[in-house]
C-alpha cells in the first residue's frame, strides 16, 4: 500500500508541476488542482497508513489511526476548494477582459514609440497566440478520439 | 488568563461581516466602523506591546486546551511589535484610502481590509505552524480581493499571476507541514523545537527536507530572489493603499523565518546544521542587487517602488541570514523602517498618478500640489535609499556592523554599499524626471489643471513620514528594544515553559510524554 500511495502522490505532483509550467491559465489551474490532490494525500499519509483502525487513543489500544492529519486534511481541502473557485473566477474575468489567457506579463508597448508601432506589436502577439494555440489543441482532440 | 491577546484577531473578524451585512450600501458607515476598528486595534496592540516589553510571554489557549494538542496564541516581544506595526500602518493606509476615494471605487473594500488585518495579526500571534498556514490563507484570500479592487484588465491579469503564485506557495507549505508532522508528530512550535533536538543526528534526511521546504515557502512570501517574480506586477498594479498595506505582507515572511529559524531550528541545532546562511545569504545579496538594478532601470514609478521593496527585503534578509543576536536586532530595526518607507513611497506614487494620470518616467506637465508631493517623495526616497539623516541609514549601519565578524563580510559590505549607490542614482533620476523636468514642459492650453489630492491623503502620508522621523530620532531606544527582542529569541526557555507547562483542560503530566 505504501508503494501505491507514494507513487500516486509522485505521479500527481509530477503531472501537476508539468501543467503549472504551461503558459495558459486553464492548464495552470488544472495543474494547481492536481498538486492540491497530491498534497492532500500526502498530508493524510503523514500520520502513517493504517487500515481499519479507529482514530481513538485509549488505554490498552495499540492499533489506532492518527486523527490529527485527518483534521488537517479537511482544513486543507476546504481552503484549496475555495481558492480554486476564486482563481477560476479571477482568470475568467481577466480572459474576458483582455481576450487573452496567458499567465505571463504581456509585452508592454514602449511609451516613447508611435501608435503605429504599437499596433504592429499587438498584431505580433496575436500571431504568437494563434501559433501557440495549435500544438495545444491537437493532443486534446487525439485524447478525445482514443477515449 | 486575559483575553486581550485574541482581540487583534477577533475584532476585525467581527467588524468585517458586520460591514458586509449591515452597512454594505453606506460607504459613510463603513468608513466610520473601519477607522474606529483599526484605531482601537492600534491601542490594543500598544497595550499588548507594553505588556510584553518587560519580557513576559503571554499565552492564550483557545478553548482552554493545553498546548501540544490545542492551538495557542503567544504574545512575546517580537509578535507584539509586529502587531503594533501592522495596526499603525493599517490606520494611516486606511486614512489614505478614504482621502483618495480608493475605497469607493469598488465594492467591499473595508470588509476585505478588515479580513486582511485579521490574517496578518493572526499570523504574527499564533504559536502553531498549521495555524500559521490557516492565517496565511486568510490574509491571502483577502489580499486577492483587495489586489483586484476596482477592476481593470491589467489589474485582473496581474491578479491572476499573484493568485496562482501564492496557490503554489500554499501547496508547498502544506507539503512542508506534512513532512514535519511525519517526522516529529507535532506542529506546535514550542513542542517542535524540543522534539527536533531528540532526533537522531544520523537520520536527518526527512527533517532537513522539511526545514528547507518551509524556508522556501517563507522566502516566497518575503520575495527573496529567485522567488520574487510575483512581486513587481502585483504591487505595481494593486491599488495604492493596498500596495502600501502589502508592505507588511513581505514582512510576514521575514517574521516567519526569524521565528522558525531562531527558535524551532536554531543555528546550533545539529540536525539542520549548515542550513542557515549557506543559501540564504547569497540569495539575499542577489535580491539586494536586483532590487537596486530594478530601481535604476524601471520605466514607471510604481515598478520602481516595487523593486525598491525587493531591495529592502534583500537588506532585511542579509541581516537575518547571519543569524546572530546582533544581526537579528539590526534586521528588526530595518524591517520596521522598510515597512514604513515602502508604504510611504507607494502612497506617493498614487499622489503623482492622481495628478498626472500616469506614472511613466517621462517628462509631463507639472501636477497639482507638486511642491508638497515632491518634498514627500524626496523624504521617502532618502529613507528608502538609506541616506543620512533618516532611519534607513542607521539601519544599514547596524546591518554592516553586525556582518563585521562574519566570513562573508566583504561581500555584504560591497553589495550593500554598491546597491545603495545604484538605488540613489535610480531614485534621483526618477525624482528629477517626474518633478524637475516637469517645470520645462508647458501644459496644453485646452487641458484643465487636475484637482489637488485631498488633504486627508497628505495627512496619511505625513503621518507615516512622521513615524519614519520618530524611528530615526528614537533610534537608540528602538534598537535597545530590538536587541531585547533578539535576546528573547535566542533564549527561548521562557517561551517554551510558558507554552508547554501551562495547564489546560487536557494537562499532561510531564513524565507521561
Amino acid at each position: 500500500m505504501e508503494l501505491l500511495v507514494a507513487s500516486a502522490i509522485g505521479i500527481l505532483t509530477a503531472s501537476g508541476i508539468y501543467l503549472v509550467l504551461r503558459l495558459r491559465t486553464f492548464p495552470v489551474i488544472l495543474g494547481v488542482s492536481l498538486l492540491t490532490y497530491a498534497v492532500n494525500t500526502f498530508l493524510f499519509a503523514s500520520g502513517r497508513l493504517t487500515v481499519g483502525s479507529a482514530p481513538i487513543l485509549r488505554d490498552g489500544v495499540s492499533d489506532y489511526a492518527d486523527p490529527l492529519p485527518q483534521a488537517l486534511v479537511l482544513t486543507a481541502i476546504v481552503i484549496s476548494f475555495g481558492m480554486t473557485a476564486v482563481v477560476v473566477m479571477i482568470s475568467l474575468g481577466a480572459y474576458l477582459g483582455s481576450d487573452d489567457d496567458h499567465v505571463d506579463d504581456p509585452v508592454e508597448p514602449d511609451p516613447e514609440t508611435k501608435p503605429d508601432s504599437q499596433a504592429d506589436t499587438q498584431a505580433d502577439t496575436q500571431a504568437d497566440t494563434q501559433a501557440d494555440n495549435q500544438p495545444d489543441t491537437q493532443p486534446d482532440t487525439q485524447a478525445g478520439g482514443t477515449a | 488568563m486575559t483575553h486581550w491577546i485574541i482581540l487583534p484577531v477577533v475584532l476585525p473578524a467581527i467588524l468585517a461581516p458586520f460591514i458586509i451585512l449591515a452597512a454594505r450600501y453606506h460607504i459613510g458607515i463603513q468608513r466610520v466602523f473601519s477607522v474606529v476598528g483599526v484605531f482601537a486595534l492600534a491601542i490594543i496592540a500598544a497595550g499588548l506591546a507594553w505588556q510584553a516589553s518587560d519580557g513576559t510571554v503571554t499565552l492564550y489557549q483557545l478553548g482552554d486546551w493545553a498546548a501540544p494538542f490545542g492551538i495557542v496564541l503567544v504574545g512575546d516581544r517580537l509578535s507584539t511589535l509586529m502587531v503594533l506595526l501592522t495596526a499603525v500602518l493599517a490606520f494611516f493606509v486606511l486614512l489614505f484610502a478614504i482621502g483618495s476615494g480608493w475605497d469607493n471605487r469598488g465594492r467591499h473594500f473595508h470588509a476585505l481590509f478588515q479580513f486582511q488585518i485579521m490574517g496578518i495579526m493572526g499570523a504574527f500571534l499564533t504559536g502553531d505552524l498549521f495555524n500559521l498556514f490557516v492565517f496565511f490563507e486568510v490574509l491571502l484570500i483577502a489580499s486577492y480581493g483587495l489586489m483586484i479592487h476596482s477592476g481593470g484588465d491589467t489589474r485582473l491579469r496581474a491578479g491572476v499571476q499573484y493568485v496562482l503564485f501564492n496557490l503554489l506557495g500554499s501547496t508547498l507549505f502544506l507539503f512542508a507541514l506534512g513532512a514535519i508532522y511525519a517526522e516529529t508528530g507535532t506542529l506546535n512550535m514550542a513542542d517542535l523545537a524540543q522534539r527536533v533536538t531528540q532526533i537522531d543526528p544520523a537520520e536527518t534526511v526527512g527533517i532537513r527536507i522539511a526545514a528547507v521546504l518551509l524556508l522556501l515557502v517563507f522566502a516566497i512570501k518575503a520575495a527573496v530572489v529567485p522567488l520574487h517574480f510575483w512581486l513587481p506586477s502585483s504591487y505595481a498594479e494593486a491599488p495604492a493603499p493596498v500596495a502600501a498595506l502589502f508592505a507588511i505582507m513581505t514582512k510576514v515572511g521575514a517574521y516567519a523565518i526569524i521565528r522558525v529559524y531562531t527558535m524551532v531550528f536554531p543555528p546550533d541545532l545539529e540536525v539542520t546544521a549548515g542550513l542557515h546562511g549557506q543559501w540564504l545569504l547569497p540569495a539575499a545579496l542577489i535580491s539586494l542587487a536586483l532590487g537596486a538594478i530594478g530601481v535604476l532601470g524601471a520605466k514607471k514609478l510604481d515598478r520602481l517602488v516595487a523593486f525598491a521593496v525587493i531591495g529592502s527585503m534583500g537588506m532585511v534578509m542579509v541581516a537575518i541570514s547571519l543569524f546572530t543576536p546582533v544581526s537579528i536586532a539590526a534586521a528588526l530595526y530595518y524591517m520596521v523602517h522598510s515597512t514604513l518607507a515602502g508604504a510611504v513611497l507607494f502612497l506617493i506614487v498614487d499622489l503623482v498618478r492622481s495628478g498626472r494620470g500616469n506614472v511613466q518616467l517621462i517628462p509631463a506637465p507639472p501636477v497639482a500640489g507638486a511642491a508638497l508631493t515632491a518634498a514627500l517623495f524626496f523624504v521617502g526616497a532618502i529613507a528608502m535609499a538609506g541616506l543620512p539623516p533618516l532611519s534607513g541609514f542607521i539601519g544599514k549601519l547596524l546591518i554592516l556592523n553586525a556582518s563585521f565578524d562574519n566570513g562573508a563580510a566583504v561581500w555584504v559590505w560591497a553589495v550593500v554599499l554598491i546597491a545603495s549607490l545604484v538605488s540613489i542614482v535610480g531614485f534621483s533620476r526618477a525624482g528629477s524626471i517626474v518633478f524637475w523636468k516637469a517645470q520645462s514642459v508647458a501644459r496644453p492650453e485646452d487641458e484643465a489643471l487636475p484637482d489637488r489630492p485631498a488633504t486627508l491623503s497628505y495627512v496619511a502620508v505625513g503621518g507615516l513620514v512622521a513615524l519614519l522621523i520618530a524611528h530615526t530620532v528614537f533610534a537608540g531606544q528602538v534598537h535597545r528594544y530590538t536587541t531585547a527582542i533578539s535576546a528573547q529569541l535566542f533564549a527561548p526557555d521562557a517561551y517554551f515553559s510558558t507554552v508547554l507547562d501551562t495547564p489546560g483542560k487536557m494537562s499532561t503530566p510531564k513524565e507521561g510524554y
